[in-house]
């Protein structure tokens, strides 16, 4: 270890750091006698950057030198950017110590495609063979799939990680052919596919043998640009609620524009990333994955965009009026995911304790239910009937999305002014 | 207004469930010998901790509760919050006295706050986890110092030692004075009687640490500060999800 390795640190995580997945879930893996470490299903976030966002694993690059050119990247071949590549012990090594101080649930590798798909694969892939066979690493690993990969490596890849991501980036093939020349989406699919299958297969074995070798038991995931193209929401939610049909598919991670190549005129320029797009993309994500909604119940050729104000689930609310009020003692599970202001525990909850009592706003509120916004949409033994039908949506809208100015004190307020 | 007095132990409790039930009478308020009573009451028992009598009422626990509810009670009880164990005891008492289980009963106020306590302890479990940070010392132990508001301690213990197997650990509570070794083998309960200076600031000493130690912090600083997006710095939430009193003993953010 010395200053060459920091100094490659550095530059290969500010090339890393543009990439939003570092989930380290969906494994479970105890420790066995003389290995290093374990893995814990639910993930562990072991440090929040100052952009509020978890750091679990090391999301580093094995080198940020890239023969493509695509526009949205920091990494494109015609950046003049400082250019590093690490040796597979110098990252093999960090990692470990890394893990060993409880920095790090595990190692987040990516690339920039050097000479060709296969050629990268193989280097990434010998990091993880590496960690995985000589140190005994028990602890997470997520790889970078490279853009025409074959699939002999993707599937010695899936052997040794626990997670396989390609990334989309463009929901649409015109728009990926305009800002990256040298992607196409059969390219980005076809590895997609190659890890389904293995997940799949392994799967399928598992079933007869026990200890048959696991495929990437975290599966999949992929990621999406917001902003850079002028596609809807709509357009983008159907495509990730068609990639969740696929059971290997776990997570669709959703990444604000930030322009880093401003030169480039083929893409917006934009003064902040879009924040609040990305957050309401990332609800109706959940509503698709754990409140049983369908996408076109929350965008539709009516409605192609997300509201901005309203949550996704208080939108579609609002929309269909008919559908309320539900009476929180008797309507199934289903129907009070549906209700904005409940969220999936406290349906839980509200399940569980009404089979021994009748449950009141008291308690509601007790278990968490978002009274503010429930409270228009409910009825249980004793609420006021002022439900959605008795003040219009339009009324309820306009309740929820006014500002509380916290800064600007009340008119009634003398306010003294300082000099 | 009936005052029952005991060894503010977790035996002690039951201890005191027992001679609750064998008397008839039940508390309005449970206190410490040494607590200032208040001025008017009518009674005071004083309990004395007697180790087959809890065990009997931990048996009669064990065939009331499932196991998730058993471990629910004892995380309760780590977490050292003011009036949980008045709490705890109209929890038990209303487990033993209920005809069917009320486990699941979320719309009890005891059962309700019984809930939202063992959430939050396990949160701070959760914390303990995810932010403590070994620095290794010398002679390969690797060293850890939390402050966590809770006493958590002991329930991170299954996770780290199945983590970290393979290396000599301590990890220790600078609030509460008392930390775990592990040594390859076992997890012992540790307590210093003179004790160094790290004990209390958490943070070891250059002269005792390992040769690399240092380069690390160094290392895993700069990645830190490397990996932020500044177009996007959000402090608030930076510091909701990683709370402060955790600062004091990341390397990231000496």
């Amino acid at each position: 270890m010395n200053e060459k390795v920091l100094e490659k640190l550095k530059i290969l995580a500010e090339s890393a750091k543009y990439d939003v997945s570092c989930a380290s879930s969906g494994t479970s893996r105890k420790n066995r006698t003389g290995q290093v470490g374990s893995t814990a299903g639910w993930g562990i976030c072991h440090s929040f950057a100052e952009d509020g966002r978890c750091i679990s694993l090391l999301k580093i690059m094995l080198t940020n030198y890239c023969m493509f050119d695509c526009a949205y990247c920091i990494n494109r071949r015609s950046n003049d950017i400082p250019r590093a590549t690490f040796s597979v012990s110098e990252l093999v090594d960090l990692t470990i110590q890394f893990y060993r101080r409880n920095y790090i649930e595990g190692l987040f590798l990516s690339s920039g495609v050097v000479r060709n798909a296969d050629y990268t694969m193989e280097r990434l892939v010998r990091v993880a063979k590496e960690l995985r066979t000589v140190y005994r690493f028990n602890g997470y690993i997520h790889l970078k799939s490279i853009p025409g990969a074959s699939q002999e490596l993707v599937n010695e890849a899936g052997l040794y990680a626990d997670r396989l991501s390609v990334n989309i980036e463009i929901p649409n093939e015109k728009s990926l052919q305009l800002l990256a020349p040298d992607k196409s989406f059969q390219s980005v699919f076809q590895p997609m596919r190659y890890i389904h299958q293995g997940v799949m297969q392994s799967s399928e074995e598992r079933k007869r043998f026990r200890h048959a070798p696991r495929f990437a038991p975290a599966g999949q995931s992929t990621q999406i640009i917001v902003g850079a193209t002028a596609d809807s929401d709509k357009d983008i939610l159907r495509l990730s609620s068609a990639l969740y049909q696929r059971p290997s598919m776990r997570r669709v991670y959703y990444s604000g524009f930030i322009p880093v190549n401003t030169y480039d005129t083929r893409l917006p320029a934009l003064k902040q990333p879009p924040l609040v797009r990305e957050n309401r993309l990332y609800q109706a994500d959940w509503l698709l994955r754990f409140y049983q909604f369908k996408v076109d119940e929350i965008v539709n050729d009516d409605f192609p965009n997300l509201d901005l104000d309203v949550d996704p689930k208080l939108g579609w609310a609002l929309r269909h009026p008919e559908q309320f009020p539900v009476d929180i003692n008797r309507a199934d599970y289903e129907m009070l995911l549906r209700v904005p202001g409940i969220g999936v525990k406290s349906a839980k909850l509200i399940v569980s304790s009404r089979r021994f009592t009748r449950i009141g706003t008291e308690q509601l509120k007790k278990m968490g239910v978002v009274m503010k916004k429930a409270q228009y949409f409910i009825t249980c033994h004793e609420l006021p009937m002022r439900t959605i039908h008795e003040i219009y949506p339009e009324v309820i809208r306009r309740f929820l999305t006014r500002k509380t100015d916290k800064k600007r004190g009340s008119d009634l307020q003398l306010e003294l002014q300082f000099e | 207004m009936t005052i029952f007095v005991y060894d503010k132990s977790f035996e002690g409790l039951l201890t005191l469930v027992f001679e609750a039930y064998a008397r008839r009478r039940f508390p309005d308020l449970l206190m410490a010998e040494e607590e200032p009573f208040p001025l008017f009451y009518d009674e005071a028992v004083i309990v004395y901790t007697d180790e087959e009598k809890a065990d009997r009422v931990w048996k009669g626990l064990e065939k009331r509760l499932s196991r998730m509810a058993l471990s629910t009670v004892t995380a309760v009880w780590l977490s050292e919050i003011p009036q949980t164990d008045l709490l705890l005891f109209r929890y038990i008492r209303k487990v033993i006295d209920s005809p069917c289980s009320i486990e699941l009963n979320f719309g009890d106020v005891e059962v309700m706050e019984i809930s939202k306590i063992w959430k939050k302890v396990m949160n701070e479990r959760l914390r303990v986890i995810q932010f403590l940070r070994f620095q290794k010392t010398a002679d390969g132990v690797f060293f850890a110092a939390v402050k966590p508001l809770y006493n958590v301690l002991p329930l991170t213990l299954s996770h780290l030692r199945d983590r970290f197997a393979d290396q000599q650990w301590l990890l220790y509570d600078v609030k509460r004075q008392y930390g775990y070794y592990y040594d390859l083998k076992k997890v012992d309960e540790v307590r210093f009687t003179d004790k160094e200076t790290h004990l209390f600031s958490g943070k070891l000493d250059e002269t005792i640490m390992d040769d690399e130690e240092k380069q690390f912090q160094v290392l895993w600083k700069t990645y830190f500060s490397s990996i932020v997006i500044h177009e996007r710095i959000n402090p608030k939430r930076h510091r909701q999800y990683m709370p402060v009193r955790f600062w004091d003993y990341m390397p990231e953010k000496f």
